[in-house]
């Protein structure tokens, strides 16, 4: 189960819209082993695609470096889907390189950058197995 | 040359848990292969018949290899090697 805060749900649906129809890309970050998200961290897609998403490899050092440095996880690692529903794809699955990440996934299908209905799902992807997860939403998303 | 390299989480099941491990070798392809003695099954998670795997990252200090010489990438005494597998997908 991923339990998240409004506000952080919104800040990634709001980066997702942002960037679509290119895939948009990022990090909640957390203290590490407690599997809660708390830190939004959006990245630039270096594939800048609607079909593939990529954290440009000298981000993906200093991000790494820094979720160390504050004892951090990636709780959570999210992308957008800009034309499909937001389940993973066969290469997110070939990809996932974070077994104790929860997989978010975000579809911008129905209304692109506009406010509107939009697809929020959670997934574990480990060893090439995808298992979806309910999602709790808590707080208020303007807080 | 004794180099520290850190280990991303998925491919800590081959260290035993641990997330810094010490290995030698003069280049970067030196060290993979003595990865590969004391950590068996390293190797193949970081190489294919090309070399470097496309979906794997590995810094010499601050750098991406691919930006220095790859696998060909000389090592000194107290450099820091990170591997990072790439956040990716479709």
């Amino acid at each position: 189960m991923l339990t998240i805060r409004a506000d952080l749900l919104a800040a990634m649906v709001s980066h997702a819209r942002a960037d679509h129809p290119d895939e948009a890309c990022g990090v909640i970050a957390g203290p590490s082993g407690s599997d809660r998200p708390e830190r939004h961290i959006p990245m630039l897609n270096a594939a800048r695609s609607p079909t593939f998403y990529e954290f440009d490899s000298g981000d993906l050092l200093a991000l790494y470096r820094e979720l160390d440095e504050r004892d951090e996880v990636p709780v959570v690692i999210y992308h957008s889907h800009t034309a499909t529903e937001a389940y993973p794809s066969r290469t997110d699955v070939a990809l996932a390189g974070e077994p104790e990440a929860h997989y978010v996934l975000i579809s911008t299908r129905e209304t692109g950058p506009a406010e509107g209905p939009f697809e929020f799902r959670s997934f574990r992807i480990a060893d090439g197995v995808v298992t979806e997860e309910p999602v709790v939403v808590e707080g208020d998303p303007t807080h | 040359m004794s180099v520290e390299v850190r280990v991303p989480t998925i491919l800590r099941t081959l260290t035993g848990g641990e997330k810094v491990v010490t290995a030698n070798g003069d280049t970067l392809a030196a060290v993979v292969s003595d990865l590969d003695v004391s950590y068996p099954g390293m190797g193949a998670r970081l190489l294919d018949d090309s070399g470097l795997r496309r979906f794997v990252n590995i810094y010499v200090n601050d750098e991406d290899v691919r930006f220095l010489a790859g696998l060909q990438t000389q090592i000194a005494d107290h450099d820091s090697i990170t591997i990072l597998p790439a956040v990716a997908g479709g």
